[in-house]
């Protein structure tokens, strides 16, 4: 065992343990605050595996905004506070949750633990500068695309959410179309 | 220097939890939840290949840092989708038919 094993190992349980509580808590406020720590303790994996400067992006955008949306959106569901069990399926829907999960986990492992599992490496140091030369250099067409993807995402995000719930004149307009395909 | 097996793992254990959190909840925004952990499974394994292969174009943190900005993305269009949904039938219940 060397010192970044143990590091990872300690830091990889909270993780697991509140991945693991994220999905099975009662509570939906707490199921979001679970999955702020499953994000940022894994920043701190990838700290230990030498990669700051994508931390330092998981920290911003993931605990920084990805999870203030989730918050958003249980407070604009109107969540009920408190235990709520009926958030979860039935006892057979879960238990088959359960099941297919340990048999994803386990194809998984079958899969990457023998072919690299036992294999002792040095991690890379950070190196930010070399990544932001490639970046900018052999990823640049990518990384503008990109930026294009966030902003379709915005004018997408932007347009579902002033659709009207009920639109009355698209509402009698697909039923003629439908009913002159079938009739055609 | 580091064994390998424990980031891989890991990425076992996060991605079976997401799994089971998309396949047990009801609640869309908690299914959501399990998305992200599926997700963050997959960034956490191009981290860790990016850590150890001497690889010149470092091809894996760029594609954690791009996978990240399309989560972030995705998370945008998924919100204005739940609400939507939340505006048309007053609930967010998967499990229910809709009207």
């Amino acid at each position: 065992m060397t010192t970044l094993d143990i590091l990872f190992g300690a830091v990889g349980l909270v993780v697991a343990a509140s991945a693991v509580l994220a999905v099975t808590t009662e509570h939906l406020v707490h199921a979001a605050l679970w999955l702020v720590v499953t994000l940022g303790t894994l920043a701190g994996c990838y700290l230990i595996l030498g990669a700051e400067l994508v931390a330092l992006v998981q920290l911003l955008v993931y605990v920084g905004a990805v999870v203030v949306l989730v918050l958003f959106a249980l407070m604009l569901t109107r969540a009920p506070m408190g235990r709520s069990p009926q958030q979860n399926s039935s006892a057979v829907q879960r238990i088959a949750a359960a099941l297919i999960g340990a048999g994803t986990t386990a194809m998984f492992a079958a899969v990457l633990l023998p072919a690299l599992g036992g294999e002792l490496r040095p991690t890379i140091a950070g190196d930010t500068k070399g990544i932001a030369t490639q970046l900018f250099g052999a990823w640049v067409w990518p990384f503008e695309l990109l930026s294009v993807l966030l902003l379709v995402a915005l004018i997408a995000a932007l347009a579902v959410s002033r659709m009207p719930s009920k639109p009355d004149s698209q509402e009698s307009a697909v039923p003629e179309t439908l009913a002159e395909v079938m009739s055609a | 220097m580091i064994h390998l097996w424990l980031p891989l793992t890991l990425v076992c254990v996060l991605a079976g939890t997401g799994i089971y959190g998309v396949m047990a909840r009801r609640n869309a925004v908690l299914v959501l939840i399990g998305v992200e952990l599926i997700l963050n499974s997959a960034n956490l394994l191009f981290v860790t290949m990016g850590s150890v292969l001497d690889d010149k174009l470092r091809t894996g943190h760029v594609l954690t840092l791009f996978l990240i900005t399309i989560a972030a993305a995705e998370m945008g269009v998924a919100l204005a989708v739940i609400l939507a949904l939340f505006r048309d039938r007053g609930h967010i219940d998967l499990s229910e038919p809709g009207s």
